[in-house]
């Protein structure tokens, strides 16, 4: 008798609380779920609480923090916009899965005018990267780009080109090593990427045409060049950036181009009392991303994530504004502050702060308003597989047939049927 | 010890089969009625459990096979077509699935082989201990009773360099063994092994077990030794039980896929590669339903054919042992 006392109170219990959860969700708040890849900082759901307080009751963000990986981040989104999931309103999404999302249907282009309120003061790489086929698709959270690391007791005076450092490095004694991330992954991509960009080229023209004029070759030539010269690290094949960050730190290099986080990561290590990591902290110097051509300014790569609004969340128009509110100079400072990533908004590297969490902070603008966004097409995911299982190992490129085999494969990744 | 039961089953269920067919005719004939309405009440008890299972398994795998004969990828929600076995012909002409099916083909006989020595050996001591059988029994019994997932993290964080592991600073390496093709072999070969050998053993304990001591006494009157009685007297007569281990492990072994893919960093050292990742990685990753379908259809296929060989060699063998026993 007592047991069917407690468990009908609890039916009643339940049923109260969904009455209750019924009740707020017809009311004037409506709640926007957000989803995305947590930072250890905390600093999504910071600006998450900040932009509920501040709309005014018009929304309360809830953060649905997923995994850490971006695979697994988009593999998690993916499996459930495909099957049409209204429990999410705001997804993070990494800037190379615009095109694929819109495609699919899965995200809305923002409205007119919310999207020319976000692309205000926004940086050209990172808008870029939010657009596809003309429309907006995302709200740029923050961005990224690699710059090139040297260490000053080693090198004076860096060149400016991969022929120039590559040349530098082979010939210094001891130490002479260049770090780049040639694993065979999605920083494989990165790179030829951007060294078809800077070569002053793209890979695709359109979503599904290739485009294998003489700067995919030129791309192909830095790669193999680097991968055969004395100055490549032994592990290149294996190499992804956290351990080139690593080797870099432990003195065994000269050269390394990377993304900026390599600069707290350094730091740490030798606050920690990492000797080598101070002494290569001390010497440490930056440069924009090294050219192809010398007369030819570099594209280095753009990484970050866009905030985009799934088509099937039951609030559009307040997922819209919750959008544009995490890509706001207000929440995108909260990002710098707490995780330092870096901001899409030109003015906010004004900021006296900006400049003392980036000491390189010029460089990363520069490089952000010139840099080149990877392929914008729904089969990118086909695309970069192409790219970096025929590209890694680097060793590959320098092969003679190594163009005809990476033309073949991005035409499989790019035909309906797929590669495997 | 549930598991060593239901091993047991098919080799059970063969003998009363043959049992009841040799002196069959004449019995059947003589069904009474309640015996008829005993084996009708004994199929709508089976009836539910049966209908269940053929939804969840029957329905899941002709929803395969009808998507992997269409072009469907949910990236292109708009572009499905009928395309025949188009996608067949494009994984059994690409050089990637050949070379997955080389790799799990080659992961599955190293590790059940070493599983079935190792197993052996175990299964020896099992069935011989004197004092604190169950102790033993027990304790091997533990990597089996991890979760497969689980006990690849702990692999991983024992072997990887960048991880902390402690292996590489016992050995002495320079380099991160999961950071090399022959390493992440190595590590999945024995994290395997590690992890299924007590099956195994169980699995042969119970044949063990139907080997009498007799036998191997008056074996040892005649002046057999151990190792003769081993390969003339137990092995012969577990055949049955070695066969039934070896199905269980290889089609197991054949479906590879945590141990893989959690080691070479969910999937990403595409020489560790096996069927099992690779449609997983085509189906998840890329999207592509149709591919990745045909892909699980393969490798059902290929299963499928496996148990077909095994239990071919099993009805010979039963069938051997029954006339040879006549």
């Amino acid at each position: 008798m007592r047991l069917v006392t407690a468990s009908l109170s609890t039916v009643i219990v339940v049923l109260a609380l969904a009455a209750c959860g019924g009740s707020s969700s017809s009311g004037k708040t409506a709640t926007i779920n957000v989803w995305a890849g947590t930072q250890p900082g905390g600093s999504f759901q910071d600006a998450a609480k900040q932009c509920s307080a501040s709309s005014n009751g018009a929304y309360t963000i809830k953060f649905n923090a997923l995994a850490n990986n971006p695979d697994a981040q988009r593999q998690s989104l993916v499996r459930r916009l495909a099957a049409k999931d209204s429990s999410i309103d705001i997804v993070g999404m990494d800037v190379v899965w615009t095109a694929e999302f819109a495609e699919a249907g899965w995200i809305k282009p923002f409205p007119t005018a919310v999207a020319d309120r976000v692309r205000t003061g926004m940086l050209q790489g990172p808008v870029q990267t939010a657009t596809y086929k003309g429309r907006l698709y995302g709200a740029p959270g923050n961005s990224n780009t690699q710059l090139l690391w040297y260490r000053k007791d080693l090198v004076s005076r860096p060149a400016d080109t991969w022929d120039g450092l590559i040349k530098q490095a082979s010939a210094l004694p001891k130490a002479g090593r260049f770090e780049i991330a040639g694993a065979a992954a999605e920083n494989t991509t990165v790179w030829f990427n951007a060294l078809v960009a800077s070569a002053g080229g793209k890979i695709l023209s359109g979503p599904r045409t290739p485009n294998f004029g003489p700067p995919v070759q030129e791309a192909v030539r830095v790669m193999g060049e680097l991968a055969d010269s004395k100055a490549a690290d032994p592990s290149l094949a294996q190499q992804k950036e956290d351990q080139n960050r690593l080797a870099f730190q432990s003195g065994q290099a000269a050269f390394m181009v990377n993304w900026p986080f390599v600069y707290p990561s350094i730091k740490t290590a030798a606050e920690g009392g990492d000797k080598t990591a101070k002494q290569v902290l001390d010497n440490l110097g930056w440069m924009p991303y090294p050219r192809v051509n010398a007369n030819e300014p570099a594209k280095g790569p753009i990484g970050g994530f866009n905030w985009g609004v799934s088509s099937y969340g039951k609030h559009k128009a307040q997922a819209f504004a919750a959008a544009a509110c995490l890509a706001s100079a207000r929440s995108q400072k909260i990002y710098l502050d707490k995780d330092g990533l870096a901001p899409t908004i030109s003015a906010i590297y004004d900021d006296k702060k900006t400049q003392g969490i980036y000491p390189f902070y010029g460089l990363i603008r520069k490089g952000l308003e010139t840099g080149a966004p990877r392929p914008s097409t729904p089969a990118y995911s086909d695309v970069s597989l192409a790219i970096y299982s025929t590209l890694s190992p680097t060793s590959n490129a320098a092969k003679p047939n190594a163009l005809d085999e990476l033309r073949k494969n991005i035409k499989t990744a790019l035909s309906p049927k797929g590669v495997l | 010890m549930s598991t060593s039961a239901s091993a047991a089953g098919p080799v059970a269920t063969r003998g009363t089969e043959g049992a009841a067919a040799e002196s069959g005719p004449p019995k059947r004939k003589a069904l009474t009625e309640r015996a008829r309405a005993e084996r009708k009440l004994g199929w709508m008890l089976v009836a539910p459990a049966a209908l269940v299972m053929i939804a969840v398994t029957g329905y899941p795998i002709l929803y395969a096979i009808y998507l992997s004969l269409q072009r469907s990828d949910l990236r292109f929600p708009n572009d499905t077509a009928f395309v025949g076995l188009s996608n067949y012909i494009a994984i059994l002409g690409s050089s990637r699935w050949w070379t997955d099916l080389f790799h799990t083909v080659l992961l599955t006989a190293i590790t059940v082989s070493i599983e079935l020595v190792l197993g052996m050996m175990l299964a020896l001591v099992m069935h011989r201990a004197i004092f604190g059988r169950g102790l033993v029994r027990t304790t091997a019994l533990i990597p089996y009773g991890i979760v497969t997932v689980v006990a690849a993290f702990a692999w991983r964080l024992a072997f990887s360099q960048a991880e902390g592991g402690f292996v590489p600073k016992a050995l002495g390496l320079s380099t991160d063994p999961l950071n090399s093709t022959i390493g992440i072999w190595i590590t999945a070969i024995l994290a395997e092994v590690w992890k299924t050998t007590p099956f195994m053993a169980l699995l042969l304990l119970a044949g063990l077990a139907l080997v009498s001591d007799e036998l191997h006494e008056a074996a040892k009157v005649d002046g057999a030794t151990a190792w003769q009685r081993f390969w003339r007297i137990t092995v012969p007569l577990m055949k049955p039980a070695i066969l039934v281990a070896l199905l269980f492990r290889t089609l197991d072994a054949f479906r590879i896929f945590d141990t893989v893919f959690i080691l070479s960093n969910s999937g990403v050292n595409r020489n560790v590669e096996t069927v099992s990742v690779l449609s997983y990685n085509t189906l998840l990753t890329r999207l592509n339903l149709g591919l990745g379908s045909a892909l699980s259809v393969l490798v059902f296929v290929c299963v499928a054919l496996l148990a077909a060989v095994y239990i071919a060699l099993l009805g010979k063998d039963t069938i051997a042992s029954g006339t040879g026993a006549e």
